[in-house]
């Protein structure tokens, strides 16, 4: 496992610097390619998290993210598997400012919690879509140029290809090509969270975080959005939440078992829902508890 | 799907008519009686006072020609013949109003900021109930405060020639907006939701970049709503004027009547500069005027024109706040 994440992290820092060189050129090499070799994206090492409260939600986590493949955390309610997502891009500091983090988590080998790591740059490149869908009062168009608006400059064709690229990308360019500058509010729920993950893309991420993108949704629009990340795994390294466990052997290459702030399990997909190590995980799996 | 009761059903209420008491039911009649009778009540008191004023201000139309009262650049009602021309009264009310005004925006929304996004919660527990206590001061209170401290220093700063001037009355006037509009401003930028600002962080926006390009357009209703009634507390608002500016034309009020093309030259002289409000006009003119005479007709007519100005302006206000509680 040691030597896997070293070599990781050589491979990545290449992939990152190629990917930052052009947005369109890199895609399109990745996707032809489709090598999804193991390497190790995000690493988590002996991670302790506790909130301003007190409340100790994260015990001693472990856990590599594969770079374009989907993590799955599954989990009982209030086992960290949440609090555990939102340590990969900083955003517990929002939530609970006096939270407190020890151990360290890594993207290509840097310590995203050193002093000298600015957090907007971080969740540039490790985005993270919501469990209620949360577009912007504003067009859609704007919603997804909110992201390329904060970060760099860019001519009105430029957006406009860009914005066309990422609603395609998320199953969502037929539905509103029509009606780019309508408000976002004026589409459904499962619109708007397929919007939510275009303005995500918009930013150009390296890793997605999703917490519960579908637990707010309908089954067609679940199945949408389940179709989309197979395609958005070729070329994204993503972490899912979830507390629909088919949805998690359904889309995911990895799963991580949490339970009362461990991560009782961490293995393949297919291993953990066939053969699970732990009783717990077993018991979790088949519907004993949780 | 036809459903056939199972024979272990629990057993059923025969009836479907009251459990309770006949006097119980008497007791509901009569409160909920009492609560409209009270509703109706302060519609009804609303109604009459309009009326009064209605009835008091409608003679002075047979007594002056309307259109003199609208147009006409002098107030003289002790002059022969009395001139009662509202537009020096209504330039300075809007003049001292919008001096209030291009204070109090900057610093009540700012206040409103720093009070729901940046403050500590601790700093934020004392900061708002004290901005509400600012707006709980009797204005006279303020105005003297405008009269013996301010009005002194803003003559002295400025190298004014009196102290009681125009700029006074809209500095003092802006300490009574700026309390509005901090509160409703701030509640507007509190209703915006979490998820909102987190998924403005989570794409990568500072906290600054969040707050300019979510917090505040997501509460801008709420915002506009703030300022309108911040204006329409200090285009209303009486003692501090009558107290603090002076009641009086000043020379440059006077010329940008008389040239009304070069009224721009002389727009900020005339705030080092006395001014008579609707407002001061009223309540100084009232106690020395006969009962039933033009004059007294006169100034109910200044009554109207004062509560249609303040009620455009509360209609603006609420349909903004009703827009921004439909978007959330």
């Amino acid at each position: 496992m040691v030597t896997r994440m070293i070599n990781g992290e050589q491979t990545n820092t290449e992939a990152a610097a190629t990917a930052r060189n052009g947005v369109g050129t890199a895609r399109t090499t990745r996707r032809t390619e489709d090598k999804r070799d193991m390497t190790v994206r995000v690493s988590a090492t002996e991670v302790n998290f506790h909130y301003s409260d007190g409340f100790h939600a994260l015990k001693n986590i472990n856990m590599p993210l594969y770079d374009r493949h989907v993590t799955a955390l599954i989990g009982p309610s209030g086992c960290g598997k949440s609090t555990f997502l939102r340590c990969l891009n900083r955003m517990n500091e929002e939530v609970d400012p006096g939270c407190k983090l020890g151990g360290k988590i890594s993207l290509d080998g840097l310590n995203i919690y050193d002093g000298t790591v600015d957090k907007p740059e971080l969740r540039k490149r490790v985005g993270m879509i919501f469990q209620a869908p949360n577009p912007f009062g504003m067009s859609i168009q704007d919603n997804i140029a909110f992201g390329p608006r904060l970060h760099g400059k860019y001519g009105k064709s430029e957006l406009d290809a860009l914005v066309k690229r990422c609603l395609e990308q998320a199953a969502l360019w037929d539905e509103v090509k029509d009606k780019l500058k309508a408000s976002a509010f004026s589409l459904s729920g499962g619109q708007k969270q397929r919007l939510c993950i275009a303005r995500t893309l918009a930013t150009n991420p390296e890793v997605i975080l999703m917490d519960e993108p579908t637990s707010a949704l309908d089954p067609a629009s679940t199945q949408k959005i389940e179709e989309m990340m197979e395609t958005l795994k070729r070329e994204y390294t993503i972490v899912i939440v979830t507390h629909n466990m088919y949805q998690a052997e359904r889309i995911s290459d990895f799963t991580g078992f949490f339970y009362k702030g461990d991560l009782v399990e961490f293995g393949a997909t297919a291993q953990i829902f066939t053969a699970p190590q732990n009783k717990q995980t077993n018991d979790y799996i088949k519907g004993k508890f949780g | 799907m036809a459903v056939t009761p199972s024979p272990a059903a629990p057993a059923k209420r025969a009836t479907l008519s009251s459990r309770r008491s006949p006097f119980a039911a008497l007791a509901e009649k009569t409160i909920t009686g009492w609560i409209y009778f009270c509703g109706g009540l302060s519609i009804l008191f609303v109604g009459l006072i309009l009326a009064f004023v209605l009835k008091e201000a409608l003679p002075f139309l047979r007594e002056y020609p309307f259109g003199k009262f609208f147009t006409g650049i002098h107030w003289i009602a002790n002059g022969s013949p009395a001139q009662f021309g509202m537009v020096p009264l209504l330039l300075s009310s809007v003049m001292v109003t919008l001096g209030a005004v291009v204070i109090a925006i900057p610093l009540g929304i700012m206040t409103a900021i720093y009070m729901s996004e940046i403050a500590p919660p601790q700093v934020r527990d004392v900061l708002k109930p004290a901005v509400e206590l600012l707006a709980a001061i009797p204005s006279v209170v303020l105005g003297f405060f405008g009269v013996s401290v301010l009005a002194p220093f803003l003559s002295g700063a400025f190298k004014l020639d009196i102290g009681t001037t125009m700029l006074a009355g809209s500095v003092t006037l802006a300490f009574m907006a700026i309390p509005t509009i901090a509160t409703i401003s701030e509640d507007a930028l509190s209703a915006v939701g979490k998820d909102l600002r987190q998924g403005s962080l989570a794409l990568g926006a500072t906290r600054w970049e969040t707050i300019r390009r979510v917090v505040i357009p997501a509460a801008f209703s709420g915002i506009i709503a703030s300022v309108m009634l911040g204006i329409g507390r200090a285009i209303g608002e009486t003692m501090v004027v009558l107290m603090v500016t002076g009641n009086g034309i000043g020379m440059s009020l006077d010329n940008m009547m008389t040239q009304p093309l070069q009224a721009f030259r002389s727009f900020f002289p005339a705030y080092g500069e006395i001014c008579n409000t609707l407002t001061a006009t009223i309540a100084s003119d009232m106690g020395d005027t006969v009962v039933g005479s033009a004059h007294y007709h006169a100034l109910f007519m200044l009554g109207i024109v004062l509560f249609a100005i303040t009620f455009m302006i509360n209609l603006v206000a609420s349909a903004a706040l009703r827009k921004g509680q439909l978007q959330q």
